[in-house]
């Protein structure tokens, strides 16, 4: 009779045990894209600002590599981003931005106070392109080739340190 | 200042548990001898109640005036939001909700070491301890990880806004709705592990017990019913249940109070299920801490994950540890010892409860497998969902066997009865049954679980106002009418499940305006959509004229909104009550055509489901009116029966 007593002592402390292990494991909310290697989706989106272009999926086949940045002016690591991008910029990178579920006024305001990396911006209001290339969150940035074909994605802001792996997948690309 | 004080006074409520746990757990030991040192442990309860109290009180001034230099405020309130979800905003986060959880749990506390008095000294004694313990705990845990009245080194010029999901008025007393439930069952298991200690695991024990129960079972009831109106209207999604990990974090701590409920009443009229009932104090507020942790820990993914923070899940599992393995070793070291008290038939009162108990609990454990099992899963790198498929009718095996014998259970005798002395009310219960399902089959393509549960409504419905034949009702007691009540809400909340599961009708439309369509008896004409804005969002609003059977229309104002500080999307969706079901309407975007995306449904008696989990609360309130009224009787009799004796010795 008495070994049944200690049943639920036992069960709780299998309970324990699982979740005190999952607990422990690093958790990984990183999604990857399963769009790497493949031709950009097909799109078309109106520019963002008044001064640029906005982008179409038609215009990444003109076989220049090129950085497109998943970002929006109410996403504040974007702002963390900024000054890596322009220094990516300032390297010889051509980056060209979609800004998610955004507005052209906010959008001119951020550009205004955080710079302007992009040589093209545009609008994303449903998550449309977001959801096509596989980005799961702002910001995000892709490398895409010459012939419009998607070989790295870079989850989450740009820091310091990923600035030159970034240049260095697209001076792979360039040659 | 304000601050400050709020957080002193929290420091000497820790200190008063402290004090509180050792002079009750020093009070046992010396028994007899302890008087002294139990003296203090009472006093210490209040107190640490009332600083507690103070400490809330505190928080919600610095909230109301939006002090911007105590982080939590400049983290999750903003000086343009109205007063009142400034205010919820004081618990609508970590710290503040464990604050509020504290202060609930000191307050029920005080109150216990003010009015109990029929319990064995000792047996109170070890039950404050324990209470004393499990507060302790709460307050390291605020003061050590999660302090509430941190002040920033330099204020914040604005706030950062609450969580727009949560800017409703029903989400804003849904937490401490469902706190108040797992604080009465952390109060039910002081009393479990305070008699466990003392081996006195009696009949006053369980009537002790049992209004902490019903009011922890009563907010939990009124918690779940809440959050799953919420999840219906707020969400967007058209269901009202999704068997979400949150949800079964209140779900399961309910399962459990409710077995507890019926045991301890039997343990309290007839002196059986004494092991039994402590167990079930255990569990039940085990679930309720199970339910938290797996809430805050974020180890499982939900809908609810704004609350996710993994070091502080680090340290409720600890807790948990320290509480729920403490409680469940003692179980294992002493239930042995505790005797199993009076015997019963299987035909009887007893009996019926018993089997209630057993399915009851076995619901439970199936609800326990299926939210635990990604987790397991996910130790060996599989991710699973566990969802309807698996839960609805692993789920019914239990339940549908269970709701019958709450058919049949309150008819009869405690102890011992025979089904031949209730024949006729079998038969009728057996006939209702029989002709709902003959019914609604002829009706015809409905699934197997609605049709067994609109058939099962029916006679529960009859089948609960069964006690009360033969009944003198204004003599009846009141917490009879609580049961009756009760029963008569679980069949009421199971008709609107059923019905809803049955006869729903959807419709996804892309229309233009001016263009109609139609869902079950509604024709919906989209007369015009329109931009507007609020306090803090600008939306998309759909106007929809909705006809019921080509009578007069109603306006309905869907709208998606945008939220901007935080950024965030959500969708209102606008409801059409009837008496007979509710028409569901949500907007979505511009399909670019000029037409609109427009998800309708009619759900026919849904609005049943909410309408019986209030009764069944409301059954509850009955009930718990009725224990305490008693007992208040009962002590004025004893103490007159006391001041007689006094005065014949005299």
């Amino acid at each position: 009779m008495s070994w049944r007593l200690w049943v639920p002592l036992l069960l709780f402390a299998g309970f324990l045990g699982l979740a005190g292990y999952q607990l422990s494991r690093p958790r990984n909310d990183f999604v990857e894209s399963r769009m790497i290697g493949e031709k950009l989706p097909f799109f078309e989106l109106r520019p963002a600002t008044s001064d640029r272009p906005g982008i179409a999926s038609v215009q990444f086949a003109d076989g220049k590599p090129r950085l497109l940045n998943i970002w929006a002016s109410w996403c504040l690591p974007c702002i963390a981003e900024a000054p890596q991008l322009e220094r990516l910029q300032e390297s010889g990178a051509e980056i060209v931005g979609v800004a998610i579920r955004d507005r052209p006024e906010d959008v001119a305001r951020f550009l205004e106070r955080h710079g302007n990396p992009y040589t093209a911006i545009g609008l994303d209001d449903l998550s449309e392109v977001q959801l096509g290339i596989g980005s799961s969150g702002v910001p995000e940035t892709f490398v895409i080739d010459g012939q419009g074909r998607i070989v790295y994605q870079h989850i989450g802001d740009i820091r310091a340190k990923d600035v030159p792996i970034l240049v260095e997948k697209l001076g792979k690309l360039g040659k | 200042m304000i601050a400050e004080l709020g957080l002193a006074a929290l420091w000497l409520a820790a200190a008063l548990a402290a004090l509180q746990l050792l002079t009750g757990a020093l009070a046992v030991r010396a028994g007899a001898d302890g008087a002294e040192i139990a003296a203090l442990t009472r006093p210490a309860a209040v107190l640490q109640g009332v600083l507690a109290g103070f400490a809330f009180a505190m928080l919600l001034w610095v909230f109301a005036v939006t002090d911007l230099s105590v982080k939590l405020v400049a983290s999750n309130s903003h000086s343009m939001k109205p007063l009142i979800y400034k205010l919820s905003g004081a618990w609508g986060n970590h710290e503040g909700s464990m604050l509020l959880w504290v202060t609930v749990m000191a307050l029920a506390g005080g109150l216990i070491a003010l009015v109990e008095r029929r319990l064995p000294e000792r047996t109170m004694q070890a039950t404050l301890s324990a209470q004393g313990f499990v507060a302790l705990g709460f307050y390291a845990f605020l003061l050590l990880s999660s302090n509430p009245f941190e002040r920033l080194p330099v204020p914040a010029a604005e706030g950062l806004g609450l969580n727009p999901l949560l800017q409703d008025i029903g989400l804003a007393f849904h937490p401490p709705t469902l706190y108040f439930g797992y604080v009465g069952l952390s109060i039910a298991f002081s009393f479990a592990v305070g008699a466990l200690v003392t081996r006195q695991v009696t009949p006053d024990f369980a009537s002790a017990m049992r209004p902490w129960v019903l009011g922890a079972w009563v907010f939990l009831t009124l918690g779940i019913t809440a959050g799953s109106y919420w999840a219906y209207y707020e969400l967007g999604w058209g269901g009202w249940w999704f068997w979400d990990p949150v949800e079964n974090a209140s779900l399961m701590p309910w399962l459990a109070a409710t077995a507890l409920l019926h045991s301890a009443s039997v343990l309290a009229a007839r002196d059986a299920l004494r092991a039994w009932t402590i167990m079930l104090g255990v569990v039940a507020f085990s679930m309720s801490m199970v339910g938290t942790f797996l809430v805050r820990s974020g180890i499982l993914t939900s809908v609810h994950a704004f609350a996710v923070d993994p070091e502080r899940g680090t340290f409720i599992l600890f807790l948990l540890m320290l509480y729920i393995g403490g409680a469940l070793l003692l179980f294992a070291l002493r239930a042995g010892t505790v005797t199993e008290g009076t015997r019963f038939a299987v035909a009887s009162r007893e009996g019926a409860l018993v089997f209630n108990n057993v399915m009851l609990s076995a619901t439970l454990a199936i609800v326990l497998l299926g939210t635990l099992y990604p987790l397991l899963t996910e130790a060996f790198d599989v991710r699973v969902s566990v969802g309807p498929p698996y839960f609805n009718p692993v789920g019914a095996i239990f339940v549908i066997p269970m709701l019958l014998v709450m058919a049949v259970g309150p008819l009869l005798r405690w102890r011992q009865d025979g089904f031949g002395r209730i024949s006729r009310e079998l038969a009728l219960i057996g006939a209702l049954i029989l002709a709902g399902l003959v019914l609604f089959a002829v009706i015809g393509g409905i699934d197997l679980l609605p049709l067994l549960g609109l058939a099962l409504a029916g006679a529960l419905a009859v089948a609960s106002f069964l006690p009360l034949k033969g009944r003198k009702l204004r003599r009846t007691p009141i917490a009879i009418w609580g049961m009756v009540v009760a029963h008569f809400g679980i069949a009421v909340a199971l008709f609107g499940m059923a019905s809803e599961s049955a006869f729903s009708q959807e419709r996804l439309a892309a229309v233009r305006i001016g263009e109609a369509t139609q869902v079950g008896p509604w024709t919906i004409t989209l007369a015009g959509v329109a931009p507007v804005a609020g306090p803090n969002w600008t939306a998309i609003e759909g106007r929809i004229e909705a006809s019921y059977d080509g009578g007069e229309p109603r306006v309905l104002r869907p709208q998606a909104r945008n939220f901007w500080a935080p950024p965030q999307e959500t969708t209102e969706s606008e409801l059409a009550t009837r008496w007979n079901g509710q028409l569901y309407a949500v907007i979505g975007n511009e399909a670019g055509d000029g037409r609109w995306q427009l998800r309708l449904w009619w759900k026919p008696f849904v609005t049943l489901i909410w309408y019986g989990g209030v009764l069944v609360a409301l059954g509850g309130v009955l009930a718990l009116i009725g224990r305490v009224l008693g007992d208040i009787r009962r002590r004025g009799f004893r103490r007159r029966l006391a001041d007689r004796r006094a005065e014949a010795l005299a």
